[in-house]
């Protein structure tokens, strides 16, 4: 007996050692404890690079983290809605246009849905929007700089959340509106929200050459919450949908009110033919006032318009554009398969997972089957568009994306997990758990015609125990598992900065190949550039003094400057002459009220600086540039208000 | 049985073994690259005298530039543009005819090949740190770095026909 009890272990020794030495890189049917090779599937060797690019949205910091797949790393925060002394944009006088609004300048943005643009429904790499939810914008970065580009307010619009996502050819940016308000906006007591209220969903051009934003309409809807979207794509291109909630019409204790209906709606828009019927005159010029700033990459300055009227459209006014299809409950992610057959409503208060069929929803509508109508807009019947129904996942369903081989994601905020299914049959395939409470899951192309699968990552709103703990306030958690087989494995947990609301990812190749490395001095506009040595001067204009200041490794041109009195407004005006990649040169003097200025190859950029106290002070720079950088400093002697010491430049006056 | 299992213990370690060299790459056979020459060019250094001072009209530097022919007279058209090139990218540092970042230009054909010259400009961080006289003259220039600022060949091919006409 105790014979084969040995010779048994001896036999399991062995078999372990055999799945031991599988290095395979198919983890098809392997998971767990057995799969021992997880280290070095997320392992990227000093020097080499990650696979894909992940941007992540960064929800209440405004800005856009770029991360590397599948190591997890880090590679550059992008600054959009948020100022970030770090470089200084929305500080700089060449970026603070960038954060103007309606209402004034905004210091700070909550960043929601990354999507990058499409052509043919795939992914080309050319920009990145995202949408800032507190005051309703969305902005354009180039996938080329890695910089905010373009910004653009969407008036009416409150609680900017279903947006900022892309059709197939990438003709239309979406955003709308998580909150219905009166429109145009009025004094009026909010116990009356009911009937009086709009919900307004933008459709925002997208320029082919430029990328420039401009909303070509937007659709005045009933005053429900319109909480997430997707374009359809293929059969399905030309319309958009919206989940809804609160069709309860509530304005207050949501968190009840809201949640009444068995079902609210996906509200099923033909885009296409609401841009005909704008083509052809319709629509009305309703008065608006919402900002449209641009970044100029020649100039290196931003300058923003206020734009003063915008076209709106009464759905009832283009019959067949708009519909309902009746969601249990509450519907949260709205998110079409790559095939745009399947339209998925994430009922976060419901049991099961509803599919919609696009085809049925077609059919329907050409019977004229409705089940009634909301403000005039026809309601389908839950049961005639209804594709499948995928049963008991899980508990409370957020998103879903797609790994383009027939195969759905969803996450379960309150189970926290992960459950993968089959499109078509509807039956579940397998789960993960996460850690913990998984908002939303990215696979790179997730949201496109043409998923590029093997990894997924889930982020998570809670991490409590998943890190060496950090006080009370903790980075959020992701975990990226590997989907290319039938089971997904749990790869890698990695940290993330914000909270990210959606990512969008996409293979390296293309991004990689046209990042760009330096701004080329000849091709720099500034106004205020000092373009070579011999431009650099200091002109006073009343109380008002322009330095045209120069870097190079490693000095400052001019770096002795004199003549400036207390009570002037000086603008430090710094080009950076490097053309070498990655030279950048920082510029810091003291007492700034703002932040420093990291400048990058060729490019300029100013600070304001308002000295107050007579005396000698020094500037230096903040990036060490070189062996030499230590010694990169300058003096501004500032005199009385009332002395003439006369405006005076140099730079090393008393070199042999 | 006891047997069996010895066997068996030693088949796992084998395989333990066997495991970890199963990435190994082997490098066989012979090599028979040709050993570059460590004999250097460098004109002799002649005691106390600065890089900058130094004569050396052999070394072609290191970079894509191999031979360049200059013509009896100066191109004036290309020089013109070369001056407009120093003018724009050059300046930061370099003064025509005093020290200033970097050394003066003035003169550098009667010290330098024009290939040593031209190498300085286009790839000037492989130059300061395996060109001998580069190297000697970083440190004469207190480690402040030649920068790279991106000219074509063409242009500083130009940049070089201007300093033909700098006396």
């Amino acid at each position: 007996m105790k014979n084969i009890i040995t010779s048994s272990i001896a036999m399991l020794v062995i078999l372990i050692g055999f799945t031991s030495c599988n290095k395979g890189n198919n983890s098809g049917g392997k998971s767990g404890a057995l799969a021992s090779n997880v280290a070095e599937r997320v392992y990227v060797a000093p020097g080499e690079y990650d696979s894909h690019y992940a941007f992540l949205s960064g929800g209440y910091s405004g800005n856009v983290t770029v991360y590397g797949l599948p190591s997890g790393r880090m590679f550059k925060e992008i600054p959009v809605f948020s100022q970030f002394p770090t470089s200084g944009y929305g500080y700089s006088e060449e970026t603070k246009p960038m954060l103007n609004t309606s209402h004034g300048f905004i210091p700070w943005g909550d960043a929601h849905h990354p999507d990058i643009s499409q052509s043919k429904g795939e992914l080309d790499g050319r920009w990145l929007f995202i949408n800032e939810n507190n005051t309703p914008r969305i902005a354009r970065l180039s996938l080329t700089t890695f910089e905010t580009e373009e910004i653009i307010e969407v008036p009416n619009s409150a609680g900017n959340h279903s947006s900022s996502f892309v059709t197939e050819n990438t003709e239309y940016v979406v955003a709308g509106t998580r909150f219905s308000v009166p429109i145009p906006q009025r004094d009026m007591p909010i116990k009356d929200y009911k009937g009086n209220f709009q919900g307004a969903l933008s459709f925002i051009s997208v320029a082919p050459e430029t990328g420039n934003m401009d909303i070509k309409f937007q659709i005045l809807m009933p005053g429900f919450n319109y909480d997430l979207s997707h374009p359809g794509r293929g059969k399905s291109h030309g319309w958009f949908f919206f989940t809804t909630y609160n069709t309860e019409e509530a304005s207050t204790l949501l968190e009840v009110n809201a949640s009444q209906n068995d079902k609210d709606f996906i509200a099923a828009i033909n885009w296409k033919k609401i841009e005909e019927y704008v083509n052809n005159g319709g629509g009305t010029m309703m008065p608006a006032n919402y900002a449209h700033n641009v970044y100029d990459e020649e100039t290196h300055t931003a300058t923003s318009t206020m734009k003063k009227e915008v076209r709106v459209v009464n759905p009832i006014d283009v019959p067949g554009a708009v519909y309902f299809i009746p969601t249990p409950k509450s519907p949260h992610g709205c998110d079409v398969d790559p095939s745009g057959e399947y339209i998925v409503g994430n009922g976060k208060l419901s049991a099961n997972l509803t599919v919609h069929s696009f085809t049925k929803m077609l059919d329907a509508i050409e019977k004229e089957k409705f089940a009634g109508e909301a403000y005039g807009i026809p309601i389908l019947n839950f049961e005639d568009v209804l594709a499948g129904v995928v049963e008991q996942p899980g508990l409370g369903p957020l998103h879903t994306e797609f790994d383009g081989k027939g195969y759905a994601y969803t996450t379960f905020f309150i189970s926290s997990e992960v459950v993968k299914w089959k499109i078509g049959t509807w039956e579940v395939i397998d789960r993960k758990p996460t850690y913990y409470s998984v908002g939303h899951l990215t696979i790179p192309g997730g949201n496109s015609g043409k998923p590029q699968g093997k990894y997924m990552f889930a982020m998570n709103k809670i991490t409590k125990d998943r890190y060496l703990p950090t006080g009370p306030e903790m980075e959020h958690s992701a975990q990226l598992y590997d989907i290319s087989g039938d089971k997904m494995e749990l790869l890698l947990d990695f940290p993330t900065h914000g909270e990210p609301h959606y990512a969008a990812a996409m293979e390296a190749s293309i991004i990689k190949e046209q990042s760009q490395k330096i701004y080329k001095l000849a091709d720099n506009k500034h106004p205020y550039a000092a373009k070579s040595d011999a431009d650099t001067k200091v002109v006073r204009e009343g109380k008002e003094v322009h330095i045209y200041l120069t870097t190079i490794r490693s000095h400052f041109s001019p770096d002795n400057i004199e003549g400036i009195k207390v009570g002037d407004k000086v603008y430090f005006h710094v080009t950076n002459l490097e053309q070498d990649f990655d030279v950048p040169h920082g510029f810091a003097v003291i007492g700034q009220n703002n932040s420093e200025l990291l400048v990058m190859p060729g490019q300029t950029k100013t600070s304001v600086w308002e000295p107050k106290q007579v005396g000698v002070w020094p500037f230096y720079c903040t990036d060490f540039c070189s062996a030499l950088h230590q010694e990169m400093q300058g003096y501004i002697r500032v005199s009385a208000a009332d002395s003439d010491t006369p405006i005076k430049w140099s730079l090393g006056e008393d070199i042999e | 049985m006891k047997t069996t299992l010895k066997l068996m213990t030693v088949l796992f370690i084998t395989m333990l073994i066997s495991c970890g060299g199963k990435e190994e790459k082997k490098k066989e056979g012979f090599s028979y690259k040709k050993k570059e020459t460590t004999e250097k060019t460098t004109a002799p250094k002649a005691e106390k005298t600065p890089p900058s001072k130094q004569v050396d009209l052999t070394n072609k530097g290191i970079g894509p530039i191999k031979t360049v022919t200059l013509a009896a007279e100066v191109d004036q058209t290309m020089a013109t543009h070369g001056a407009d090139v120093y003018k724009k990218m050059c300046t930061a540092c370099h003064r025509t005819n005093k020290k200033f970042i970097g050394p003066p230009p003035t003169g550098i054909l009667e010290r330098r090949t024009p290939e040593w010259v031209m190498n300085m400009i286009l790839n000037p961080e492989q130059m300061v740190k395996e060109d001998p006289l580069a190297k000697e003259l970083l440190m004469e220039f207190n480690g402040s770095p030649m920068a790279n600022q991106g000219l074509t060949e063409k242009e500083a091919r130009a940049v070089l026909e201007y300093f033909r006409t700098l006396k």
